[in-house]
């Protein structure tokens, strides 16, 4: 068995070495490509792509064209597991992605023995750099610093009120829910209900009941959006005007959609909006031009790009462990400012912030 | 109290729903014994057609609720016969006569077939639509903070849902082809050599069956707004438990059925944990099972030989 990878290696390195300059390297996108979260792999695939392009238009990467391979996880750990195998199995250097944690983490024990990098645009777990794997980095930040800032602003402006804690049972989900908990039991404020539910459920009516049975004063979800959609939804046809939060996994127009003008007044934290950075402005309007709005983890993913390939360029290969190394050590000019790494793979600084949805279904950041 | 009504009609709002996708569960067992698994997913479709029929009588200029409401049904409950006509023709029929597990197996692949088709035809991403019926009565008031409320739409549910059920029950009680289908049930040979023309009857069982389907697709969209290709499996698994803790084969057993999965949920919801409603649904569901196997309205089977 060994022999025969030695002998898969060999080959792989004789096809490297024989291409002349128009060779391409293939590298990987991957995350809920069809499925309900699909829409979010549209941003992830959207992203690579223009990054892709602008790499490939510059010169590409160690005078070679980049081309993307896409995988599809369906936010399904079984399919992540196998649409990791697969890409490894192609040989490719680097994999953006996945989009879901409970994909990525899976996944990026595939990536690890298989020596493929794994940046990850949305995953924000801790777990998935919490576990010394060498391959493992994310442009987005994690749930407990989302966490710490939901808790924060809870026990803030809703001490003496009701507050229930959901989540879908999720990794992200429930990790999300769980550190908002553990920062708002910190600043000695408990929560009046903690319930999950199960992803995919439409129908809340029960629980939004017993939220009204309860005299809840505002929600906070850790889930996707379009069970809290629901959720907010079900709650406004009962009548009742209690507040919703959320997570990042709110950032989607769709959100909006399902909500109607409901959407009014709901409060999310998020990553300080990418596209109103400086470092982006000309990459929006690129997007923009393709028709393309880049909501969502749109830009981490460009940014992502930007750090591998030029850590790619500096490394002078792009030997994944190498490139792991240069990029740990390094700072990196992406679209979302500049970048540094910490010793397991998470940016360095938190960008974290409070946003607050409007009824015409847009969201804006809140002056604290 | 309060607490405990308002749940009643949470509850019995999406009990009816399970119910009356039951309905379609039940008759094709009834009367071929197969589990049309493919069934859960022509509720999807139903659910999808209606979305489109409304949204071009918006854009035709259609906007009278109840002129468009009657419309929808109308167009949604044929094409979605449609549909389910068709999947027995293609599927079913071939195998009619071969091994038991062999329409089984082609039900399932119906299933993923209908899923993956209104996949590519109508996207991945979840569609949406903006309340239509609102508006809520104030059933109790006891003075408390809380009052029991239902909305139009859980009335509109409940009632179309009783009513869909009884005239169904007219249908197979005394009409020819009731008559015709209770002979299929009974021994689909026999009735053939009757004169019963028995593939028009399973034809026909398949068509109302798909109808009742695309009208409780209507009910899941006006009620809950949100639809995706998805519904269809989540929505079938619930309905065949439904038919089989009624009684599978049982035409009040299936709606008994569907009502007492909604109520256990709502109520497993309400006062435990709404993380287990699905573990106590099918935990009642074994126990039932145990004491009968045949579900709460089901005939025990007779060995035919």
């Amino acid at each position: 068995m060994k022999s025969a990878r030695l002998v898969g290696l060999a080959a792989a390195a004789v096809l490297a070495t024989g291409t002349t300059a128009n060779a391409q390297i293939t590298v990987g996108v991957a995350g809920p490509m069809p499925g309900q979260y699909a829409s979010f792999g549209e941003q992830l695939r959207n992203g690579a792509t223009l990054a892709l392009e602008d790499i490939n238009a510059a010169g590409g990467v160690l005078k070679q064209q980049l081309k993307l391979v896409v995988g599809d996880d369906a936010c399904d750990p079984k399919q992540a597991r196998a649409t990791a195998d697969r890409l490894t199995g192609q040989r490719v250097p680097v994999v953006f992605g996945h989009f879901c944690s409970s994909s990525s983490i899976p996944a990026s024990e595939a990536y690890a023995e298989g020596n493929v990098l794994q940046i990850t645009p949305a995953s924000t777990n801790p777990t998935f750099t919490e576990r010394k794997l060498w391959n493992v980095f994310r442009t987005c930040g994690r749930d407990d610093q989302q966490g710490a800032l939901a808790g924060k602003y809870l026990a803030d402006n809703f001490k003496g009120k009701k507050i229930a804690v959901l989540d879908d049972k999720s990794t992200s989900g429930a990790g999300l829910a769980n550190e908002t908990k553990k920062a708002l039991n910190a600043l000695g404020v408990t929560e009046a209900l903690r319930e999950s539910y199960t992803q995919g459920d439409k129908d809340f009516t029960a629980l939004v009941s017993r939220m009204k049975a309860a005299d809840i004063d505002i929600v906070f979800v850790g889930g996707y959006h379009t069970e809290s959609g629901l959720i907010l939804r079900q709650m406004r046809d009962q009548g009742m005007k209690t507040l919703l939060m959320a997570g990042d996994a709110l950032a989607d127009k769709q959100f909006a959609a399902i909500t109607g003008q409901h959407a009014g007044g709901v409060l999310m934290t998020f990553g300080s909006d990418p596209r109103n950075r400086p470092a982006a402005a000309e990459v929006v309007k690129k997007f923009k031009a393709k028709g393309i709005d880049p909501e969502g983890y749109t830009l981490y993913t460009y940014a992502a790009m930007q750090i591998w390939a030029q850590a790619v360029a500096k490394a002078n290969t792009t030997d994944p462990k190498k490139v792991a190394e240069t990029i740990r050590a390094g700072k990196w000019d992406t679209v979302l400012g500049e970048i540094s790494y910490d010793a397991k793979g998470d940016i360095t600084v938190t960008d974290y912030v409070m946003y607050q949805w409007k009824a015409d279904g847009t969201y804006a950041e809140m002056k604290m | 109290m309060e607490y405990f009504l308002q749940q009643l009609i949470n509850g019995l709002a999406l009990g009816s729903i399970y119910g009356l996708v039951a309905i379609g569960y039940t008759m094709v067992y009834g009367i071929i014994g197969m589990i049309n698994f493919a069934h859960g997913d022509i509720f999807m479709v139903g659910a999808f057609i209606a979305l489109i029929a409304f949204l071009i009588l918006v854009a035709i200029g259609i906007t009278a609720i109840p002129l468009a409401l009657f419309l929808v049904l109308l167009i949604a409950m044929l094409l979605t016969a449609l549909y389910g006509w068709a999947v027995e023709r293609i599927a079913y029929r071939p195998l009619r006569g071969s091994f038991r597990l062999a329409p089984l197996i082609s039900a399932i692949g119906m299933s993923i077939v209908l899923q993956n088709y209104v996949q590519l035809a109508q996207g991945a991403r979840v569609k949406t639509l903006q309340p239509l019926i609102t508006g809520v009565h104030t059933l109790f008031d006891f003075g408390n903070r809380l009052v029991v409320q239902i909305s139009n739409i859980q009335i509109l549910i409940i009632l179309t849902t009783f009513a869909l059920m009884t005239g169904f029950s007219w249908l197979v009680a005394s009409t020819s082809l009731g008559r015709d289908m209770r002979a299929c049930e009974q021994d689909l040979k026999m009735a053939a050599l009757l004169g019963v023309d028995t593939n028009r009857t399973i034809s026909l069982t398949f068509l109302l069956g798909a109808a009742l389907a695309s009208v409780a697709g209507i009910m899941y969209l006006l009620y809950y707004g949100v639809i995706d290709f998805h519904i269809g499996f989540v929505a079938g698994v619930k309905a065949f438990t439904a038919a089989v803790l009624g009684g599978i084969g049982s035409l009040p057993g299936a709606m008994l059925g569907g009502l007492l999965i909604g109520l256990i949920e709502t109520y497993w919801s309400a006062y435990f944990s709404v993380q287990y409603k699905d573990v106590a649904a099918f935990s009642i569901l074994i126990i039932v099972l145990i004491f009968m196997p045949t579900g709460i309205l089901g005939k025990p089977e007779v060995e035919k030989v």
